[in-house]
């Protein structure tokens, strides 16, 4: 039961990708979706037995790797981290499947899609579930991998393709750290599971290990790389880019990958490495100030975008950093918590707009928009609770995680958690700014579309409305029920799933801040949906002026452009490296030095060598006979020249005239 | 009777040997000064082995003499009559003219 958890998505992707032919798009859709939901009542049973019954599961399938030291098993490890992650991934790939089905319902290739769709739930089940850090790679890849075949799910689309193109590569430099980390994790500990990894670690505390001949400290160099790898996938500042080019697949996707899947993976791994990171204080505060600077880039970045999907994705990352922040102040029970609440309501959002684009003929643009709400009243109410549950309306999913966020970033009494109070109070009121304009754009606002457009704007039917329906559920409820559970004082769920060490416990501190620090950020939330709402409605000439003005355009340009973050990774570092291989590696390297050095420039030289020797043959006899002379006269003569002159003579020098005698030319 | 040193004598055979081997190499018209030239290198050659054999008062050298003598006999006959097949081909003995097969 336990296995077929993990392995029912992988049938249902099977039969759709294998069958698809066969069974056509209802047939595919039908099976895979059936096989998800299936996975999903696995889950919630999973779910009481192993976390509210307090039963850890272990299932050690069959040897992988049986090499000596290196013990790599197919094991699968059902603790209450896992089955949280379970549960949530399985019910939003669910909804999301389900949605599928009719938002790609006139697409040709619709069984790849759901076959795509399953075999993702699978890598990351297998992610989640893994025992080791062996098996839990195989997911990283996997889900990177399956990321790569759903953003350019189009694949006649240019820009899918290099959208998918660059998830790949980007998550690929994050999965190289993550490989270094296990690599060091193997090299130190001679273990790559997590039981046997996670009980060694406190006495490798003082231990150092030498990497690339300088002296670290094992376990922050370990966690360093492992947060390299978090960076990649869970798209914190530096490798976020690929994160809002992902787009270009269609919004189901976005969906998949934002809310519950792709993106979560780099917190899990966070999460489920605690033991590890609550041995170092400096890795978890360089965690603490990405996270923190990610929360309020993105926020802002999010503000001025135009695209709907891009807003969206821009607060994805923004909420990411909630996350690893929350994380990287040693509560990572908030951080998950954080994960699943907007898990749900970032689905929400994504398939919500996936409804609107669908019906506006898809039209991204959202000042394209505007006044759907009375032709989308469904989608138009679930955006609502979607963007107040992201923008911590109160007693609302968002609230219940954000709140206690920064309430232990305050209650930490450090620098950086100061910093990141400060920072991520101002990402929440930039959060309510865009989620409020977002609203305002699509729906309340005068209408900007086409009247063809417009007129033929309807809500979407059946399967699109139930799944939006499914997820409004979880997205008011599931903060004010899973509180206590999840997060409550001195709650016993985690078991050891979570570790924090004593002295960053900090959960009372942070029960006991000042009381202005504590609603300071829900004012400040509901104080930027205010503002945007009522700047949006009333004084919209207000704003145009704002942005016609000389810095307006800059700060607009700045934050539109993503702080030119695109731009400066294009114009220095992609074009910098494409311009060295050409140059260096190949044209000096490739064409230049190995086909010198190697057969083109060898067998040049014999040729002209040989050429220049058999010029020697003039055909005139006296040339021949003087040739002859000379030759018995060296060899005649050598050894009588050695016995005279060969104690005062190197003969060393004889070497350089012969081969001095190859460049003999005729002029 | 005058006793010649053996020293003086391998000398002129030397120089009447080089006289040959350099006729061979600087003679750049006539091909008959060519088999002059090695005719009288085998003579040089010859001359040595009757001084060495008068020297070292043994007979192996008279017979090598013989040998040598017949065998030049026999090559510049066949050298000669080379020469004269090759000039009734060609119509000209000069070596300048004698460059057919180069490398």
């Amino acid at each position: 039961m336990y296995l077929l958890l993990i392995f029912l998505p992988l049938i249902g992707s099977f039969c759709a990708g294998l069958f698809g032919r066969k069974l056509g798009p209802l047939g595919a859709s039908c099976i895979t979706v059936s096989c998800l939901c299936l996975t999903f009542f696995i889950s919630l049973f999973v779910f009481y037995e192993v976390s509210l019954s307090n039963c850890c599961v272990y299932i050690k399938l069959t040897p992988w790797i049986d090499s000596e030291m290196l013990n790599v098993d197919w094991g699968f490890l059902f603790d209450s981290l896992t089955v949280v992650m379970c549960c949530v991934v399985t019910f939003v790939s669910f909804i999301v499947h389900l949605y599928s089905t009719e938002y790609m319902a006139h697409d040709p290739h619709l069984p790849r899609f759901m076959s795509y769709l399953s075999l993702f739930t699978f890598f990351m089940l297998i992610l989640v579930t893994a025992d080791n850090f062996i098996q839990m790679f195989v997911g990283w890849e996997g889900v990177g991998l399956c990321s790569y075949l759903l953003i350019n799910f189009w694949f006649t689309r240019i820009q899918a393709n290099k959208a998918a193109i660059k998830a790949m590569v980007l998550n690929r430099i994050g999965d190289f750290g993550l490989v270094i980390g296990i690599l060091i994790v193997f090299i130190e500990y001679k273990a790559v599971d997590y039981a046997t990894v996670f009980a060694l670690t406190p006495i490798f505390t003082d231990k150092f290990f030498n990497f690339l001949t300088f002296d670290f400290d094992l376990i922050s160099l370990i966690c360093f790389f492992l947060f390299v790898g978090a960076v990649g996938k869970s798209a914190q500042l530096g490798l976020h880019t690929w994160l809002p080019d992902a787009m270009e697949g269609p919004t189901p996707v976005s969906a998949l990958i934002h809310a519950a899947t792709m993106v979560t993976a780099g917190v899990f791994l966070i999460a489920r490495t605690s033991p590890l990171f609550e041995y170092t204080p400096s890795i978890l505060s360089l965690i603490t100030i990405a996270g923190a600077c990610t929360a309020f880039f993105a926020a802002t970045v999010g503000l001025l975008q135009n695209d709907l999907k891009r807003v969206i994705a821009y607060s994805t990352c923004s909420q990411l950093g909630y996350m690893v922040f929350a994380c990287g102040l040693s509560n990572y029970s908030v951080g998950v918590f954080h994960l699943v609440n907007h898990a749900f309501f970032k689905a929400l959002l994504f398939l919500g707009a996936g409804s609107i684009i669908h019906a506006v003929a898809d039209e991204q643009d959202m000042r394209k928009m505007g006044g759907l709400k009375k032709l989308l009243p469904f989608t138009y109410s679930m955006m609502v609770i979607g963007s107040l549950a992201l923008l911590g309306f109160p007693f609302l999913a968002g609230f219940y995680s954000k709140d206690v966020i920064l309430e232990v970033a305050y209650g930490k009494y450090t620098l950086e958690g100061h910093f990141s109070y400060i920072l991520g109070s101002l990402g929440a009121f930039l959060t309510a700014f865009y989620s409020t304009r977002l609203v305002y754009l699509t729906f309340l606002s005068s209408p900007n579309g086409y009247k063809s457009v417009i007129c033929a704007a309807y809500d979407s039917s059946y399967q699109i409305c139930i799944s939006l329906f499914l997820l409004s559920i979880p997205s008011v409820l599931i903060g004010f029920y899973a509180k206590d559970m999840l997060i409550g004082f001195g709650s016993d769920f985690w078991g050891n799933a979570i570790f924090v060490s004593v002295e960053s416990m900090n959960r009372v501190d942070a029960e006991f801040i000042t009381h202005i620090y504590k609603i300071l950020p829900v004012f400040l939330s509901l104080l930027g949906a205010l503002s945007s709402f009522l700047l949006y409605l009333f004084s919209s000439k207000l704003l145009i002026q704002l942005k016609m003005s000389i810095t307006g355009k800059k700060v607009y340009n700045f934050f539109n452009k993503k702080w030119f973050f695109d731009k400066i990774y294009n114009e220095y570092i992609s074009q910098a490296f494409f311009t060295m291989s050409y140059t260096v590696t190949y044209k000096i390297v490739d064409r230049g030095i190995i086909e010198v050095f190697g057969p083109m420039g060898l067998s040049s030289i014999i040729t002209k060598k040989a050429s220049d020797i058999s010029k020697l043959q003039t055909g005139y006899l006296y040339h021949y006979t003087f040739l002859m002379l000379t030759g018995f006269t060296l060899v005649l003569g050598i050894r009588q020249f050695w016995v005279v002159l060969g104690s005062y003579v190197d003969f060393k020098i004889f070497i350089l005239f012969f081969v001095l005698s190859f460049f003999i030319r005729k002029k | 009777m005058i006793i010649l040193n053996i020293n003086y004598i391998l000398n002129i055979i030397i120089t009447l040997f080089l006289i040959g081997a350099l006729g061979l190499v600087l003679n750049r018209k006539n091909i008959l000064i060519t088999l002059m030239s090695i005719e009288l290198m085998l003579l040089a050659i010859n001359l040595n082995f009757v001084i060495f054999s008068i020297y070292l008062d043994d007979i192996t050298g008279y017979i090598f003499v013989l040998f040598i003598l017949t065998i030049a006999a026999a090559e510049s006959a066949i050298g000669l009559a080379i020469l004269t097949i090759y000039y009734r081909l060609k119509n000209t003995i000069q070596i300048d003219k004698i460059k057919r097969i180069k490398g």
